[in-house]
């Protein structure tokens, strides 16, 4: 398997070959990271830049770090949103990247399509950190490296994905990778917060926690965002977390050993109760540090290209 | 006298259903003599051999964009790229800078139009003052001045009561109300239809409902009043539904529907190519099946092009920020004969009279029809020739238009506006 890709803007266009290729050379990154030196000169003399429309230290932190592990230059290009409403474009922006020898763009951006656009317009790898309610590849990415770890294969895991699916860009990048390596996805949420038509990805869907945690063995909580409850998605958060806040007893339902992430960062006592956020069997901390792995993988192969080479990050 | 002779051709007459083979003489403007094998010795004599000679079509719904936004658009470009459509009279919605919402603004509008228009121009003036739907404008002046119908196009009329005063102050003046149907709360940020393709690109959706309950409350209105309305670009299911039953009811209500929503799913929108972008959204294959349906059973009187121009830069940004629009005068022909008439769902004769007698009707304009004396706007149409669309070649500032690349078949030889030649293939 050889990565031929130019950009990565989602899953949903990946194979499952090209997946499992960046799962395995995040194995190798995540080696990297294990050693006492956790640094390679991979990509010594190449320039990382992060283009974020949307503030996200977390993401933008992930891939500063990923690049310098991997001895790139990483830099960030602050956009304001005014300026971007007084019509500077993403196209102009685009320009700038390309004259200050960039070597690969990170884009976060709250429009759909955005990192495609962006990838039309310029000849060097776009990597996409989220473009609206479209696609987050790199957290799915991270999430299914980290289930693959905890659960050692992805095929036929029962896995479910609770919360705000309908304006999760992260919940669409994981049902198309999971699907792709044969996982059984389901989702649970309220309606108002599902989207329409969302069972043709391949998804059964359920609108009650209790039924739907029942023998999975990994539970992934979205972030619920306090916005919605203006906009009458749900009528409070109290009621929200009622219905949908996973907590102790849930587990029983499921696997015993059920594994819990969330992308963070998390609301305690929301989504997941603090108890159950602190327990042995959430892997949040580890979800963190595997995106570092998934993203040095991911510059590695967006940038050298070609096969993964043993040698390059030794 | 200037005379110009057609030669060969087949006169279709969409009124009566007819077709067949004639020579039609014009004479300084007019239609003087329709007939079998028609020797004038000082005509102009243009050979038709095998085309079809319909009356000039009409289309009930253009953005010319003057004035404001010459920049997207000119009277002169637009109607230039209608000629070149195949179109011999346009009606320009009010939705300008200003808004046309007064007698004043009618009236250099049209002057301006008379002094640089390739094609007739009607213009539509605004239901409310700046089309805020706050207040109504001057409907009655406006009349005065020359509209042909009021609309608020771009905005709903989110007040039913004054929607309701509107319909009933218009009818004193024997002026349909052109009605844009969008519920503002249910469409929201939404720009594109809502379905399994807004699921998975992740952009808003627009619900059908938000076309089909302000659909339902015209419906509503319009029959409580025993006034008429009409539909501007209707595109879901359930919006023809209910216009099939209302008509069944003896509602006076028309509709129309625009190329893009009987030829486009909202499949691609994948491609976040933002020449996609149109309000109302492209819909779902069901959606576009029950919009062919419609016209095939005259639930869907007339076909518009809702003819949106914008410029390069305007569309190549995000999705979202890129405005609504369709630049569609110079394909709708190629797509009504491509996509309706030769896969059966209308016939000829059909599909032309929902570009040409049947706006004529509903707005009570001159033409629509080939009779003798009558003034020669014409269309000369092949239906055999292959193109390609090729957006570059529009006359149209516009070149935003998701048919790019697609082959046609059939296309506007010649448009004749008052005997002139405005196009020539």
């Amino acid at each position: 398997m050889v990565w031929e890709r130019r950009s990565l803007l989602g899953l949903e266009e990946l194979s499952k070959d090209e997946i499992e290729l960046i799962l395995e050379t995040a194995k190798s990154m995540k080696d990297v990271l294990a050693r006492p030196i956790k640094k390679v000169p991979t990509l010594q003399g190449k320039l990382v830049v992060n283009l974020f429309y949307e503030p996200s230290t977390r993401t933008s932190s992930s891939f500063s770090l990923a690049a310098k592990r991997l001895s790139a230059d990483s830099m960030g290009l602050s956009v304001k949103k005014s300026s971007v409403v007084k019509g500077e474009s993403l196209l102009d922006t685009a320009k700038t990247l390309q004259a200050l020898g960039a070597d690969a763009v990170v884009i976060r951006h709250g429009i759909p399509g955005a990192a495609k656009l962006l990838a039309e317009e310029i000849n060097i790898p776009v990597l996409n950190a989220g473009d609206g309610v479209h696609e987050h590849p790199t957290q799915a990415l991270l999430d299914m490296y980290t289930i693959m770890e905890k659960r050692d294969k992805i095929a036929g895991q029962k896995i479910a994905i609770v919360g705000d699916i309908k304006h999760s860009r992260v919940a669409r990048s994981n049902i198309w990778g999971l699907n792709k390596l044969g996982a059984e996805v389901r989702v649970i949420a309220p309606k108002t917060l599902l989207p329409v038509e969302v069972e043709r990805l391949g998804v059964e869907v359920y609108t009650d926690l209790e039924e739907g945690v029942k023998d999975v063995d990994v539970i992934n909580l979205l972030r619920i965002q306090r916005e919605r409850q203006d906009k009458g998605f749900f009528p409070t958060i109290r009621e929200y977390v009622k219905f949908y806040g996973l907590r102790k007893e849930h587990l029983e339902l499921a696997r015993d050993n059920v594994t819990l992430m969330h992308p963070g960062p998390i609301n305690r006592g929301i989504e997941i109760s603090a108890e159950l956020a602190d327990s042995n069997q959430a892997v949040i901390e580890e979800q963190v540090t595997n995106g570092v792995a998934v993203r040095m993988a991911l510059l590695y192969l967006l940038i050298r290209g070609g096969s993964k080479d043993e040698k390059a990050i030794t | 006298m200037k005379k110009l002779l057609l030669k060969g051709g087949e006169v279709v007459k969409p009124a009566e259903s007819k077709r067949k083979q004639a020579d039609l003489l014009i004479i300084d403007g007019e239609i003087a003599e329709i007939g079998v094998d028609l020797e004038v010795a000082d005509a102009k004599v243009v050979d038709v051999e095998g085309k079809i000679i319909s009356p000039g079509l009409i289309d009930i719904h253009v953005h010319l964009r003057e004035p404001g936004f010459g920049h997207k658009e000119t009277i002169k470009t637009g109607t230039e790229a209608a000629a070149k459509g195949g179109f011999t009279a346009v009606a320009a919605m009010p939705n300008t800078d200003p808004v046309i919402d007064n007698q004043s603004l009618v009236k250099s509008v049209l002057a301006k139009a008379k002094q640089e228009a390739a094609v007739d121009v009607y213009q539509i003036g605004a239901i409310t003052k700046g089309s805020q739907g706050k207040e109504l404008a001057e409907i009655g002046l406006m009349y005065e001045e020359g509209v042909v119908a009021i609309s608020d196009d771009g905005n709903s009329v989110m007040n039913a009561e004054l929607m309701r005063l509107a319909l009933k102050y218009a009818q004193d003046f024997d002026l349909t109300v052109i009605s844009h149907c969008e519920d503002d709360n249910l469409a929201g940020d939404g720009v594109v239809n809502e379905g399994y393709y807004s699921t998975i690109t992740g952009l808003n959706p627009i619900p059908a409902s938000a076309e089909e309950v302000m659909v339902a409350r015209d419906i509503l209105l319009a029959e409580e009043l025993g006034t008429k309305v009409h539909i501007a670009h209707i595109s879901t299911a359930g919006a023809v539904e209910l216009v099939r039953q209302a008509k069944s009811r003896g509602v006076d209500v028309s509709c129309e529907a625009a190329p893009h929503h009987f030829a486009l799913t909202d499949e691609l929108i994948t491609s976040f190519d933002t020449n996609t972008k149109v309000n109302p959204p492209l819909r779902s294959a069901a959606d576009v099946a029950a919009i062919k349906e419609g016209l095939a059973d005259g639930t869907i009187d007339i076909i518009a092009t809702d003819h949106a121009p914008h410029t390069i830069e305007e569309k190549r940004v995000e999705y979202d920020y890129a405005p609504f629009g369709i630049s569609g005068i110079e394909t709708a022909l190629g797509v009504v004969l491509t996509e309706l008439v030769e896969p059966g769902i209308l016939s000829l004769e059909d599909a032309l009279a929902k570009l040409t007698i049947n706006p004529a009707q509903r707005l009570n304009l001159t033409g629509g029809n080939l009779a003798v004396g009558a003034k020669a706007n014409l269309t000369v149409i092949d239906l055999e020739q292959e193109w390609v669309v090729e957006p570059q070649e529009f006359i149209s500032k516009g070149k935003n238009t998701p048919f790019a690349q697609t082959e046609l078949r059939g296309k506007a030889a010649l448009t004749i506006v008052n005997g002139e030649v405005v196009y020539r293939d």
